[in-house]
């Protein structure tokens, strides 16, 4: 009997072992999952909860409802992988020997990076909506906030979701007009980059909407510090932006585990192929998810699409065949601009997010960069698209692995 | 596109940075500077070789890695080259602009 030990039980690892159970020989392979929690996270929900538009248990629900029977799952803490003898070893001094390893460990944030950040203010005025208990500290302080300056932050790239702290800001604004208190709230928009997103014509479409929402931005922002005696934050030229809330996006890291292991990069990313999603080191490792360095988005949809050609490139692995480079970035995301409107976005590693119409060109129903209420439905749809058909593995229909060109507008 | 820097002609794209390294001159490399507003000391010169030959080894840049070379800290590189270090000093060095943003 051989053995597939997965790594993470979240969205990536999730769908691996639904994706292998599937497709290989149960005589022949075995199928282990680890994960030391007992809950699953639907992570898109932390950007709802703040402002009441989810609840707690709209968004959390047992990992074990997820994983197919027949697939072990194991609750426990992992110490270290010791890639070198295919060993996986856990704090309770159990250990499982590995033909094949994926990594799904996922990014987590890691405010301690930032000198201050996790100061006497940290979730008093310095909030952060990356964690449910984040996001729920965030909801309870603004059910009763007055008003004031309210500064949306990112502290560095790469981040989960790198649209997350946009929507936020757009959520925000919609928030505080339902409250009719938003001539009480300055919404400043702070970020490393020098505009509103990484690629120039989604940055240009999400430029003209923050201006359009009165929501003012802080470009090229190197956070040193935040100073929580001045409430401030302060950058590396002395730029300072004073702050009543600050809703901050912490520096993201991989887990602890891959630095423990010797398998991460500076900030415990694995390095892996970007096209194969074959560890760069081992060649029985695969990475997917946001706990590789590939230079996708750390996102769900790019989860989605990398599992259903991993799978195919495991069962050539296991085969002796060559594996297929065939991963082309390809990421999916809504955008929430608020007041029942969304964006949607589709791009890869070599085009970049343009006007059209999705998935079916001409017709779509949903439009690609233009603001719309069916892509704010299908925002809403997806929540439960996640929990009955992505987790499991099932593929959505219409909605290919690597991006379609056709539909899209590139000038 | 092309642009005359320091009497060459040099192709870059539409934000000034050089496309193809290899018609990089340290001479360039000072006129790019001044259109920054910027005087080459030394110091600057330990950056600039110090992202050059980490783009020659492929190792993709960001502002945390530069902190950690040894070769200059986060304070010191925003006096060096001020706003934007990382996307300033790229273009002085002639390398594409930094695409560890996605």
């Amino acid at each position: 009997m051989k053995r597939i030990v997965i790594l993470g039980a979240g969205t990536a690892g999730t769908m691996m072992a639904n994706h292998l159970h599937n497709e290989l020989d149960k005589n022949e392979w075995e199928i282990d999952i680890i994960d030391e929690r007992e809950e699953h996270y639907y992570q898109p929900g932390y950007l709802f909860l703040p402002f009441d538009i989810y609840e707690p248990e709209d968004i959390v629900k047992s990992i074990k409802e997820f994983i197919p029977k027949g697939v072990r799952l194991f609750t426990t803490k992992i110490e270290k992988v010791d890639a070198e003898q295919n060993l996986v070893k856990m704090y309770n001094g159990d250990q499982l020997h590995y033909d094949i390893l994926i990594i799904a460990t996922g990014a987590k944030i890691a405010p301690g990076e930032i000198e201050g950040m996790q100061g006497k203010e940290w979730q008093k005025s310095v909030f952060d909506f990356y964690t449910f208990e984040g996001s729920l500290a965030l909801r309870n302080k603004l059910r009763e906030w007055k008003g004031g300056r309210l500064v949306v932050h990112i502290t560095e790239m790469p981040i989960k979701c790198p649209v997350a702290p946009l929507e936020f800001s757009f959520l925000a604004d919609a928030y505080f007009k339902h409250k009719q208190m938003r001539d009480q709230v300055e919404i400043t928009y702070v970020t490393p980059l020098s505009g509103a997103f990484t690629k120039p014509k989604a940055t240009a479409a999400l430029d003209h909407l923050l201006h359009e929402k009165n929501i003012a931005i802080e470009s090229d922002f190197a956070i040193a510090e935040v100073d929580n005696e001045n409430k401030k934050i302060i950058d590396y030229g002395g730029r300072e932006i004073p702050f009543d809330l600050l809703v901050t996006v912490p520096t993201n890291k991989g887990d602890d585990l891959m630095e423990r292991s010797g398998l991460g990069d500076d900030l415990n990313y694995v390095p892996t192929n970007k096209g194969t999603l074959q560890s760069l080191k081992y060649q029985n490792i695969f990475v997917l998810g946001d706990a590789s360095n590939i230079p996708a988005s750390k996102a769900g949809s790019v989860a989605h699409f990398e599992a259903e050609i991993l799978t195919e490139n495991i069962l050539l692995f296991i085969n002796g065949e060559p594996l297929k480079e065939e991963f082309d970035g390809h990421a999916n995301c809504f955008v929430e601009t608020g007041n029942g409107k969304a964006l949607l976005i589709d791009f890869n590693y070599t085009h970049e997010p343009v006007e059209g119409e999705f998935p079916f060109p001409g017709i779509g129903p949903l439009r690609l960069l233009k603001e719309s209420r069916m892509n704010h439905m299908g925002k809403l749809a997806f929540k439960w698209i996640y929990w009955n058909v992505l987790l499991k593995g099932t593929h959505i229909p219409f909605v290919s692995a690597t991006m379609q060109e056709e539909g899209k507008h590139f000038a | 596109m092309e642009k005359k820097i320091a009497e060459k002609i040099i192709e870059v794209n539409e934000e000034g940075y050089l496309t193809n390294f290899s018609q990089w001159s340290k001479e360039i490399g000072e006129e790019i500077a001044k259109e920054a507003n910027i005087n080459l000391s030394p110091r600057h010169w330990d950056v600039i070789t110090y992202l050059q030959n980490e783009f020659k080894n492929e190792v993709p840049l960001s502002i945390r890695k530069i902190g950690k070379s040894g070769v200059v800290d986060i304070k010191e590189l925003y006096v060096l080259f001020p706003t934007a270090p990382l996307k300033t000093a790229t273009k002085i060095a002639g390398i594409p602009k930094p695409a560890s943003c996605i």
